[in-house]
């Protein structure tokens, strides 16, 4: 079974990629909302924009998070000056990453659920005399939750899996940012690493099966036929 | 208690021009399938806003645009039935009849129930109802909301004969015992001529 250090591991990739995900959620619902309903020029860029680290290499995204984070960039000065903090090296910093990676994916599900939502029924329900603030909690948002809880899965499981931002944003500390892909590249490198990485690999596997196999029966449950798989 | 509306809409090729001039009852926009009768009833829903002209219920203003009123759609107390039911599917039967319900309304939920002939769906969820069946549930729903008028969309399409006469005689009963304003959209000369105080011919 699993070392004192590997559950370690794995405790430290769960709460990075459980805080990643739930903290970007709000952004990517919001981003999702103005993709899916907004009309606004520089649309397109946005939705360029949003849908770049899927496409840039994770080594780049990196570098990028390393410029605004470092004491001497725009953010990570702000963060030195104001809080005394620092993300580099740290688990937070490894979150940051994940959650970046993460974005595009979430944001994508939940559009696409937003978009199928029957824009019909928001309007049966203001004529019925419901704002525009109930409509969208009583009609739009439950509607759209399968979506939402594809959004947190897909997100969760880019989390886990994050690679190449994670390392070259806050490098491969052990106990801080050494996540389970970057513990599996270091025993990789290690002879007679191996067990340590059948080990690890087959967490992540399980892991990420037992999250989708989740939230499709939170899905399921929530009822109408709804899916996330 | 009438309608006073006088707008028009231009939507891609189409114009869509209605004047409707007050009277009581039922009012019945006829025509072919296609000349914007819902999209009538959508500007005087507030969910379509017209490009000019007035909208007036029971001396209410809905909608001027000279004056720069456009009420929202949630503020002009419509009784709207939709040609196809739009029932809420994540919610049953039962909670889809009281999403709007106003504590105030003329007609109370067991009147209404019992009106409508409902007690028996209100568990089940609307994808496991007839078409029917759904149409009356929806029926009910506006009226709880306690609508100052109804908005009829093709109250009867969809249905099979034995249904039709059904929803018929309830929107007769409707008619003549609330007195609610009415606004009705068909194709239908039969039923237009039936339920009709006064036929306003649309789209010719």
């Amino acid at each position: 079974m699993l070392s004192a250090e590997e559950w370690g591991i794995v405790l430290l990739s769960l709460k990075v990629g459980g805080v990643a995900v739930l903290a970007v959620l709000p952004l990517a619902f919001a981003l999702a909302w103005l993709l899916a309903r907004g009309r606004f020029p520089g649309k397109l860029l946005l939705d360029a924009l949003v849908h770049l680290p899927l496409v840039v290499p994770p080594v780049v995204t990196g570098w990028m998070l390393l410029l605004a984070f470092a004491p001497a960039g725009p953010i990570g000065g702000l963060l030195e000056r104001w809080f005394g903090v620092t993300v580099l090296f740290r688990w937070s910093g490894a979150a940051i990453a994940a959650g970046v990676m993460a974005l595009p994916l979430m944001v994508r599900a939940i559009r696409l659920s937003l978009e199928a939502v029957d824009q019909r029924l928001e309007q049966a329900a203001r004529s019925l005399g419901a704002g525009p603030v109930r409509t969208f909690a009583t009609v739009t948002l439950p509607l759209a939750l399968p979506g939402v809880l594809a959004g947190l899965v897909l997100g969760f499981a880019r989390a886990l899996g994050e690679f190449g931002a994670t390392i070259s944003f806050v490098s491969n500390v052990p106990g801080e940012t050494e996540t389970l892909p970057l513990a599996i590249y270091s025993a990789l490198q290690v002879p007679g690493g191996e067990g340590q990485v059948l080990r690890l690999a087959a967490v992540s596997i399980a892991t990420a099966f037992v999250a989708l196999l989740g939230s499709e029966l939170v899905a399921r449950r929530t009822g109408r036929g709804t899916h996330v798989l | 208690m009438s309608f006073d509306i006088d707008v028009r809409r231009t939507l891609g090729e189409t114009e869509i021009a209605c004047r409707v001039e007050p009277g009581a009852g039922v009012t019945v926009l006829f025509g072919p399938s296609g000349a914007g009768k819902s999209s009538v009833l959508n500007m005087v829903a507030g969910l379509l806003r017209p490009d000019s002209g007035h909208i007036r219920v029971g001396g209410h203003t809905l909608f001027d645009a000279a004056a720069g009123v456009d009420r929202k759609p949630e503020a002009r107390r419509a009784g709207y039935v939709f040609q196809e039911p739009r029932l809420f599917p994540h919610l049953r039967a039962r909670a889809n009849l009281l999403y709007g319900w106003r504590k105030g309304a003329a007609v109370d939920v067991d009147g209404v129930i019992d009106l409508l002939g409902i007690a028996h769906l209100l568990d089940r969820w609307p994808r496991t109802l007839s078409g029917g069946e759904a149409k009356r549930v929806a029926i009910g729903r506006a009226l709880l909301t306690d609508p100052a008028f109804l908005l009829l969309d093709e109250p009867l399409a969809s249905l099979d004969r034995a249904r039709r006469e059904e929803i018929l005689a309830l929107l007769e009963r409707l008619r003549d015992g609330i007195g609610l304003p009415i606004l009705l959209v068909t194709h239908d000369r039969a039923e237009a001529e039936r339920l009709g105080d006064r036929i306003v011919a649309f789209g010719e």
